[in-house]
């Protein structure tokens, strides 16, 4: 096949809110799920279709590269997915020992957000963090050193 | 909850709710979703508008979740009705009401629904511990002084007597002054008599001090030395009795670290600075009586710089106390790069990275250095600052003293005294400031440790144990659940096996058979359901009775620096030799073993260098026999040997087998011939179950993975001519196989 060519043959929602996706031989495929392969590195590249067994069925190279169609399709589905809340402030932390509750603002509204332990952290490049609740959500900053002098200080204690 | 009752109609009761906190644009917010016995009522959490879904047949509730965020949908025959969202703190609350919806819609379809067995959960509490451990972290280490308490009376008892008896000798040089050189200088002959008394009684005195302040710095180093002992024992059976998981999110090098250097750390701090930093605050409060006695204006005068110092030593003391929790961390980073590496030496050789390494060693060194130099700098400042204030100090006591002594109102031997005093006064002050950063580092260190002491294990003993014994080994699994982090690891499985029975897990790699096996060993806890061996439920027996009657073969067997015999007898240390020898023989070891040089008494290493993996692998069955276990556990135990080791090792493992209830793991099928069922799982979930015959017949998953390895097999000409080989089929799920 040649590659400026769609990975697949179609993509649809059905009525049950599933992605149907009709693959090159013609097949379709209900409740199929879009899985990006670099999320934190490289969001846009690399989104694969997997099917309901676990299977790959497709393989998009590049998200911006889709038609606008299907890539709206799958934005709204990985958009739908993905919850990463970008925190604004840090307004209080109760302790700076962990576990260690925070009161926090993000994009997302206030919230409080337990911090298992320090190694929950996740430092990336440039300032950047990743900082995961016990319950799994996954808060972002953008850049720690971009945030107010109060935050950036309570901040600091974990680090 | 109010708005809820107002909306129920007569005869309407709720039997679930569930509050969601987003919104459906993914905003933190509040909702509620009610499940009635006629009705599903859904608070939106924007805006607060209700909607309502009638129950019918034909509805259900589907229940995902995928990176900490969990979805919940409610779909008819035809589409989609509604979809809601939450974070997974509200998970559980969300799978009972889902559990419920589906009895209300058998209730519908007119059939008699399974009641609800959550009365016996509810006795469990599994919250997190969210207390807050308390800054006052050093106090806590009370706990382990408190054994120590007569000693450390005694040892504060002979440090008052020590510290008067240095006070002693400044005293007497006012007399000394006064009564013997002054009047010597205005002419007059020096008292001999009163000479020898003062002389004698300094000579007395500062022999009376050193006995006494010899005798309390032994005593309590000694306690404090032993609490440092205990503080690290304690640490360290804490840290065992933790579960897995923990150990799985934690870096070698840093709990090393933290058991060893940091208890010492709190050793000296204990038995050195913080006894020295009590010893100046008593001389400080005895010097000031003695002042204040002997001229009240002058001694005050000489407490003005007092409280100059302490509001210096406050400030510096936020900067450096998150200074070294800082270093303390780096410091962390550049030790877990060393644990990182020197265990995978080999890899790091074979891949040519060392100049990787060793760059990333530089640079977490370099960051160390950057930490270090940012906190010198207000450090560095803070001591001479300290001197300053000291000398501006005694110049303030010179000054008053020669204008109280021009004005008649002291002596000059008083002036001699309180000069002697102040210089013992301000030169503990000066080393009273360094209390604040030893005190600091002690504290962080001390938090470091009671983090791990504070971490409750996520398999607690119950607090009132259920007796286990004689296991019969029936295992019965009830709606399990597992989570990992964010991750549904095993999803609503259940499973019976009967007492002896041999299960065969099978599974892509990932489908959450290793899980299960650890949570039947109860290293982790169900996030929800229930095992139960022999009918009690797992959480309700001690662990260390539990595991005792549980034998696990591994991957890669560790076996321990130690001779043959003990890492035989690892879980039953009282083995007799004879015992050691047939389990030995049972597992096919007994004649491997007597070909080295040493026979039973040979030394293994770390991780058992000089065997074989096979040898090895013998070596951990034997040590599982040994034990004598009701169950039995065999994780890929013959996955990392050639074919004719495996063959050896699985004539050790039918000995092994025998009589027991087995759960074992295998890539590879054929292994799994013995088993009376096999366990066929997806995703974290049960697809099929049944004995292999049967499973092939069905051509389901298992005959898929069944063939694909059989095709292998036959592609590697292997001689194996016993292997049942299917007929290729050409199946569009197999090719890609």
């Amino acid at each position: 096949m040649s590659t400026s060519l769609l990975p697949f043959r179609d993509l649809q929602l059905d009525a049950h809110g599933r992605l149907v996706l009709t693959d090159l031989n013609g097949v379709l495929h209900a409740g199929v799920t879009p899985v990006r392969a670099h999320p934190i590195s490289a969001p846009d590249e690399g989104v694969s279709l997997v099917g309901a067994d676990g299977h790959e069925l497709a393989w998009i190279a590049r998200l911006s590269g889709l038609p606008d169609g299907p890539r709206r399709l799958l934005e709204g589905e990985l958009g739908g997915r993905e919850f990463h809340p970008v925190l604004q402030r840090l307004i209080s932390v109760n302790t700076f020992a962990t576990p260690s509750t925070w009161r926090i603002a993000t994009d997302r509204g206030e919230v409080d957000f337990v911090l298992k332990s320090e190694e929950d952290i996740r430092r990336l490049e440039e300032g950047r963090l990743l900082i995961t609740s016990s319950h799994g959500v996954q808060l972002q900053v953008p850049d720690r050193w971009a945030l107010d002098k109060h935050s950036r200080r309570l901040l600091e204690r974990f680090l | 909850m109010a708005a809820l009752e107002g909306r129920l109609q007569a005869g309407e009761n709720v039997v679930a709710t569930l509050e969601v906190d987003l919104d459906a644009q993914g905003r933190f917010a509040r909702g509620l979703i009610a499940l009635t016995n006629s009705r599903l009522l859904a608070c939106e959490p924007a805006g607060g508008a209700w909607t309502e879904f009638p129950l019918a047949p034909g509805q259900s509730l589907r229940l995902s979740d995928h990176g900490g965020l969990a979805f919940m949908e409610l779909h008819d025959a035809r589409q989609r009705l509604a979809r809601w969202r939450f974070t997974l703190a509200s998970n559980p609350a969300a799978v009972r009401l889902a559990d419920a919806f589906g009895r209300e819609q058998l209730r519908l379809a007119g059939q008699a629904p399974r009641e609800a067995d959550d009365a016996e959960d509810a006795a469990f509490d599994f919250g997190e511990a969210s207390k807050p451990p308390s800054t006052w972290v050093l106090l806590r280490l009370w706990r382990f002084a408190r054994p120590y308490q007569g000693q450390l009376l005694l040892g504060f008892a002979l440090m008052l007597g020590s510290i008067g008896a240095t006070l002693v000798a400044p005293y007497l040089t006012m007399p000394l002054m006064d009564k013997v050189l002054i009047p010597f200088q205005n002419g007059q002959a020096i008292d001999t008599g009163l000479v020898t008394l003062l002389l004698g009684g300094l000579l007395g005195a500062a022999l009376f001090s050193w006995l006494l302040g010899w005798a309390k710095t032994y005593l309590l180093a000694l306690v404090s030395e032993r609490i440092a002992a205990d503080l690290r024992t304690a640490t360290f059976e804490h840290l065992l009795g933790l579960s897995l998981e923990y150990f799985g999110n934690k870096r070698t090098g840093d709990l090393m670290a933290r058991i060893g250097s940091e208890t010492d750390r709190i050793s000296v701090f204990l038995s050195l600075h913080a006894l020295d930093f009590i010893t100046d605050v008593l001389m400080l409060l005895m010097i000031s009586t003695i002042l204040f006695n002997v001229h009240p204006g002058l001694a005050l005068a000489t407490l003005v710089p007092l409280p100059f110092i302490a509001w210096m030593i406050h400030l510096v003391r936020d900067r450096l106390r998150t200074g070294f929790e800082k270093i303390d961390r780096v410091w962390g980073e550049v030790t877990n790069i060393l644990a990182d590496t020197i265990p995978g030496i080999r890899v790091v050789k074979a891949f040519a990275q060392e100049r990787r390494e060793a760059q990333r060693f530089r640079e977490a060194n370099a960051k160390n250095l950057e930490v270090n130099d940012r906190l010198n700098k207000t450090w560095s400042l803070f001591t001479p600052t300290v001197a300053l204030l000291t000398e501006m100090g005694l110049l303030v006591v010179w000054g008053v003293g020669i204008w109280l002594i021009a004005h008649q109102s002291i002596t000059v031997g008083t002036l001699t005294a309180f000069l002697a005093y102040i210089g013992r006064f301000y030169g503990r002050l000066d080393s009273m400031s360094r209390i604040v950063s030893v005190t600091q580092k002690a504290a962080a260190g001390a938090k470091r440790i009671f983090d791990i002491l504070d971490h409750v294990s996520n398999v607690p003993d119950p607090v009132n144990p259920q007796p286990f014994e004689n296991v019969t080994g029936a295992i019965s699994m009830q709606g399990l659940n597992f989570r990992y982090g964010s991750r549904s690891v095993v999803r609503n499985l259940s499973l019976d096996i009967r007492p002896g029975e041999m299960v065969g897990l099978v599974g892509h790699s990932g489908s959450g058979k290793s899980t299960l096996v650890n949570l039947i060993c109860r290293f982790y806890d169900v996030t929800e359901g229930s095992i139960k061996v022999d009918g009690v439920d797992l959480r309700r027996i001690r662990v260390s009775d539990y595991r005792r009657h549980i034998g696990l073969v591994l991957q890669e067997p560790f076996l321990f620096f130690g001779t043959i015999a003990e890492n035989i007898a690892y879980g039953k240390p009282d083995a007799t030799r004879d015992e050691i020898v047939s389990a030995a023989r049972a597992a096919h070891a007994h004649e491997f073993i007597l070909r080295l040089p040493h026979g039973y008494d040979s030394l293994v290493g770390e991780r058992g260098q000089g065997l074989s993996g096979g040898e090895r692998q013998r070596i951990s069955i034997a040590r599982a026999l040994l034990i004598d276990p009701a169950i039995l556990i065999l994780d890929e135990a013959t996955s990392a040997v050639d074919t004719e080791t495996e063959k050896e090792i699985q004539r050790a493992l039918d000995n092994l087998v025998k009589g027991r209830t087995t759960i074992a793991i295998a890539h590879r099928l054929s292994t799994l011939r013995k088993a009376d069922r096999l366990v066929v799982m997806d995703r974290g979930e049960i697809v099929e179950l049944g004995p292999h015959d049967e499973l092939i017949a069905k051509q389901g998953h298992y005959w898929r993975l069944w063939e694909a390895q059989a095709r292998r097999v036959d592609a590697e000409a292997d001689e194996d001519g016993g292997l049942l080989v299917v007929a290729p089929n050409p199946n569009a799920h197999t090719v890609n196989a």
